[in-house]
């Protein structure tokens, strides 16, 4: 099971630390369909947020159709998120790129922000679609001005 | 609509001191708590904010106005909340032991030995109170301890937390709060805490009151609160009239300004606009006290008993 690690000065709302974690674990293969999310209870007990945070979270992940709550039992993981394009072609090619980046002389910090500012220009327009209510996208917002 | 946790009307107390001291510890504090909410009762030493919970346990008896704890007058609930004061009550000549048996026999319908005796015992190496001791040998923290595990054993719909973190370590904060978080997911207990610093809240509260010189300034939902504020920045020439936004505080530094406004419709498009975090904010409003109050529509009392004073 998943244990979920909140970090207070990320500057990113809680709920989607869980959110983020619960994504990355389906990536890595550490949670798979069929796999019980821990109970709100479970989570509050450990992080000691608020029990409303670990739902709201968990409507996130059932909004993107990779869990589902059943009434009684619990949270549990539905989806999957592709993996296989992360681990092969993709990622090979990624490889070459940090590879030439670093045989150019860049260093690891400057390999991430490169990274990072391509992964914001190229998908700035698709995160905007995404978030549909507005509550949402403030917190995009927030979320990109405390990254930048 | 449901009963609240807490509803205030027109609350005041006045403290008797000498002849020209007497002084309004809380005054005109109308608001509601939903129940099964967690909310942060915030403000600077002095607001009022160990009054507030005092009367909402029923300990002290308002100069004006009403305060009702679970749709009743707080004496007739008294069974089903739990108050730790500021200054932890105990009887120091128990042993810890003692003290939890006399919660058990004080509550027997709604006990819970299991819950009372994981405050005690611990969540470090070495931490467990042994139930010999007696409460007078304790050091400050661990007094705190034995007091919370008696607020959580007897189970309460309602508990009133008077500054609980302050003399805990980091790891029995630790443990307190995720234990006030499951409880309050799995039994919906409402949970009121105050606390000066808000930043061992802040992940803790989905409800916020923020109390200043007696008066409430906020109230509601944290998100809602946030929400209903924005941080906006520029130029100072194009900040110059922020009508007909309710600006909470403005500042220039230079040729820049930046002010923290509840929006009245859209901002300017010349403007930056941030989302503020809720610590900015309630600094924005301490350093602003003519500021109008805010209170969430979950906050407000209903019309009908605005100005009905019942007792």
């Amino acid at each position: 099971m998943i244990e979920y690690r909140i970090d207070r000065r990320s500057g990113v709302a809680t709920y989607l630390q869980i959110v983020q974690q619960t994504k990355q674990a389906l990536r890595l293969g550490l949670l798979e369909p069929g796999d019980k999310l821990p109970t709100a209870r479970e989570v509050v007990a450990a992080t000691a947020i608020n029990p409303n945070t670990v739902l709201k979270a968990y409507r996130e992940l059932e909004r993107e159709g990779l869990a589902e709550g059943r009434r009684g039992l619990g949270t549990f993981v539905r989806g999957t998120l592709g993996r296989g394009s992360a681990d092969s072609a993709l990622r090979t090619e990624l490889a070459a790129w940090a590879d030439r980046a670093r045989a150019g002389g860049l260093d690891k910090d400057d390999v991430t922000a490169l990274f990072t500012s391509v992964v914001a220009e190229r998908f700035e327009e698709h995160g905007e679609e995404h978030s549909e209510h507005s509550k949402q996208s403030k917190r995009t917002e927030r979320i990109k001005g405390d990254d930048a | 609509m449901t009963v609240a946790a807490i509803e205030a009307t027109g609350l005041g107390k006045r403290f008797a001191g000498s002849r020209r001291r007497e002084r309004w510890a809380l005054r005109g504090c109308s608001f509601r708590i939903p129940a099964g909410r967690v909310c942060a009762l915030v403000g600077p030493n002095g607001a009022g904010k160990s009054t507030l919970l005092a009367h909402a346990a029923g300990l002290l008896a308002p100069t004006e106005g009403s305060v009702r704890v679970l749709g009743a007058a707080p004496a007739e609930v008294r069974a089903r909340l739990a108050y730790v004061a500021q200054d932890k009550p105990l009887y120091p000549q128990l042993t810890v032991g003692e003290t939890l048996r006399m919660g058990r026999e004080l509550n027997p319908e709604r006990w819970d030995a299991a819950a009372a005796e994981r405050i005690i015992e611990g969540s470090g190496p070495g931490s467990a109170l042994d139930h010999g001791l007696r409460v007078r040998s304790l050091s400050g923290g661990q007094r705190t301890r034995v007091a919370l595990a008696l607020a959580l054993g007897k189970r309460p719909e309602l508990l009133l937390l008077d500054e609980p973190m302050a003399d805990l370590d980091p790891l029995a904060r630790h443990q307190l709060m995720g234990a006030l978080m499951a409880g309050a997911a799995e039994h919906g207990t409402t949970v009121v805490i105050s606390s000066h610093i808000l930043a061992e809240l802040a992940d803790a509260c989905d409800y916020l009151l923020l109390l200043d010189g007696g008066r409430v300034r906020l109230g509601g939902e944290v998100e809602d609160i946030l929400n209903a504020h924005l941080l906006v920045s520029g130029a100072a020439r194009d900040l110059d009239d922020l009508a007909p936004h309710t600006v909470v505080e403005s500042r220039t530094a230079g040729r820049g300004r930046t002010a923290l406004i509840r929006p009245e419709g859209p901002p300017d498009s010349a403007w930056q606009t941030d989302e503020p975090s809720l610590e900015e904010l309630l600094l924005a409003h301490l350093r602003s006290p003519d500021v109008p109050a805010l209170l969430t529509p979950s906050a407000e009392l209903p019309g009908r008993d605005r100005t009905e004073v019942t007792v």
